[in-house]
């Protein structure tokens, strides 16, 4: 049963120690000629007058809201996609009285203007 | 157990070794081609330059040859984990993508995928979105005003596509009532009648009975063409490649989410958007391609026919280099077509990037759904029993 599992995790113990070798490999060959302007994070060439670490637009965070709520109803319709041979006409009416709330809260959305950017 | 370290290294150094190299080599030369320039042709050995192919070499030495920069004030720690929360998902997702059938060698049967999970449609999704960390850890943690836009940006946009590519594919599932990908591929591996629906309204005319003998294969593309463009689109957001290149617009946010990143560092993302492609290619083979299947030739009718000559052994043998090889032809027209869209078309504006997934694919997809209940309960109507119209 697990067994199946064990190609995923030789892939994984593979990438992994391929990246962090790369990485290693990388801080070993390069030279170490650092200063202080070089190390200055990017700004086109002023130095930064704001910290990055500041409040964003309050759309992103709602896009984060929306993601939630959607992801979650979009997982219950995979087991039921992958069962409709089976379930045919009532499985059918159960996922149509599931997605009205899911359809009213996108119209809900879309209507209030959380979609708009 | 040493067939599944085989099969893992095979996939493995085949995507990442053969396939990652050639296409950023492919990404430059068919730029060049469309944008009526030369293309790389500089690195060479000893005089030679061979179209350009030793420059995935030699990006590969002079990004391992860099200085090694973090920028001052940056989270050392995440800084270093952001690149490799990135490439990681990426190599490893290409694990459930079956590129060959089962074939029996004497005692030993095998199926040609490194890992034969139930939910693998499920495995490439999820991998999918662990990609997300990385360029959102990439952006916060290198305390510049542009990676963190950029960061931004990306966490919206993937979190977005995710959304609708999960939504998009469930017509897939229910046409192949699976979600393990082997068997979508096996589902795959015959044909159809295109004209099957007709007999929901009447029995043929006679004369016209040649209708029924036109056949398409089983394909995702044929069953379900909206959910594949549906699907090609949103997956292609997911890699951040232009169209959708909004969390890197290099001429708004000098490079985004990695604009402080140099060296092996930037070039794990690097690495991790051209495998990638790679991935979204095996992926959309085996879900609406038919996967190794090869149109109109099952597998029994190859096998069979090699048999029926040269014997069972050498049949199977000579099917799967067919099957394999199909597959990877497949994957090669799907890079290709990716290639052309990143080349042909301008960025997305951010508002008409999240509109067209919230208000364009979000709909249709939902829409897909439920068509797709009512033709399948409509076919079941003609012919209990038949997978689908």
């Amino acid at each position: 049963m697990l067994s199946e599992y064990l190609g995923v995790l030789l892939m994984l113990g593979i990438a992994v120690a391929l990246t962090v070798g790369m990485l290693l490999v990388h801080v070993y060959l390069g030279p170490k000629r650092s200063f202080d302007k070089k190390l200055a994070p990017f700004e086109c060439g002023e130095e930064p007058i704001v910290s990055p670490r500041q409040r964003h637009a309050v759309k992103f965070y709602l896009v984060a809201i929306l993601f939630v709520v959607f992801d979650v109803e979009a997982v219950f319709f995979y087991p039921w996609g992958a069962t409709f041979l089976e379930t045919g006409l009532p499985g059918l009416t159960t996922i149509a009285i599931f997605s009205v709330p899911l359809v009213v809260g996108l119209v809900y959305e879309w209507s209030k203007g959380a979609l708009e950017w | 157990m040493i067939l599944v370290v085989a099969k893992t290294l095979f996939i493995l150094i085949v995507v990442t070794l053969l396939f990652a190299p050639l296409i950023t080599w492919v990404e430059r030369k068919q730029s060049a081609i469309m944008q009526d320039r030369i293309g790389a042709n500089r690195a060479d050995l000893a005089g030679m330059t061979f179209l350009g192919l030793l420059h995935p070499a030699a990006d590969v030495i002079k990004l391992l040859s860099k200085e090694d920069l973090v920028p001052a004030g940056a989270n050392r720690f995440l800084h270093a984990l952001a690149p490799i929360l990135s490439a990681v998902p990426a190599l490893i997702a290409f694990a459930v993508i079956p590129y060959g059938a089962t074939y029996r060698f004497g005692d030993t049967t095998f199926t040609l995928v490194a890992a034969d999970i139930d939910w693998g449609v499920l495995y490439l999704l999820v991998i999918g979105s662990l990609a997300t960390y990385g360029s959102v850890l990439a952006g916060w943690a290198s305390r510049s005003n542009w990676s963190m836009l950029g960061a931004i940006r990306a966490t919206a946009q993937m979190i977005s596509y995710e959304v609708t590519m999960g939504l998009s594919i469930v017509g897939i599932f229910m046409v192949f009532g699976s979600l393990k990908l082997t068997d979508m591929a096996v589902a795959q591996d015959t044909t159809f009648r295109v004209f099957g629906f007709l007999d929901l309204f009447a029995s043929l005319p006679a004369g016209a009975g040649w209708l029924n003998a036109i056949r398409l294969p089983n394909w995702g593309i044929f069953l379900q063409p909206l959910a594949f463009l549906l699907f090609l689109t949103c997956i292609m957001a997911e890699n951040k490649r232009p169209p959708f290149d909004l969390p890197e617009a290099d001429s708004e946010l000098v490079a985004g989410y990695f604009t402080e990143y140099s060296g092996m560092r930037f070039g794990l993302f690097y690495m991790a958007e051209f495998i990638e492609v790679v991935v979204i290619a095996g992926a959309v083979a085996a879900l609406f391609l038919g996967g190794w299947a090869v149109p109109y030739l099952s597998q029994e009718t190859i096998t069979a026919g090699v048999a029926s000559l040269f014997g069972e052994g050498f049949a199977n043998l000579v099917c799967m280099l067919i099957h394999v090889g199909c597959f990877f032809s497949k994957v090669v027209f799907l890079v290709w077509l990716q290639m052309l869209i990143r080349w042909s078309f301008p960025r997305f504006r951010y508002d008409q990037l999240m509109d067209l997934c919230w208000k364009v694919i979000l709909p249709l997809s939902l829409l897909n759904i439920f068509l797709t209940a009512a033709g399948m309960l409509l076919a079941q109507q003609i012919a209990p029993g038949a997978a689908a119209s």
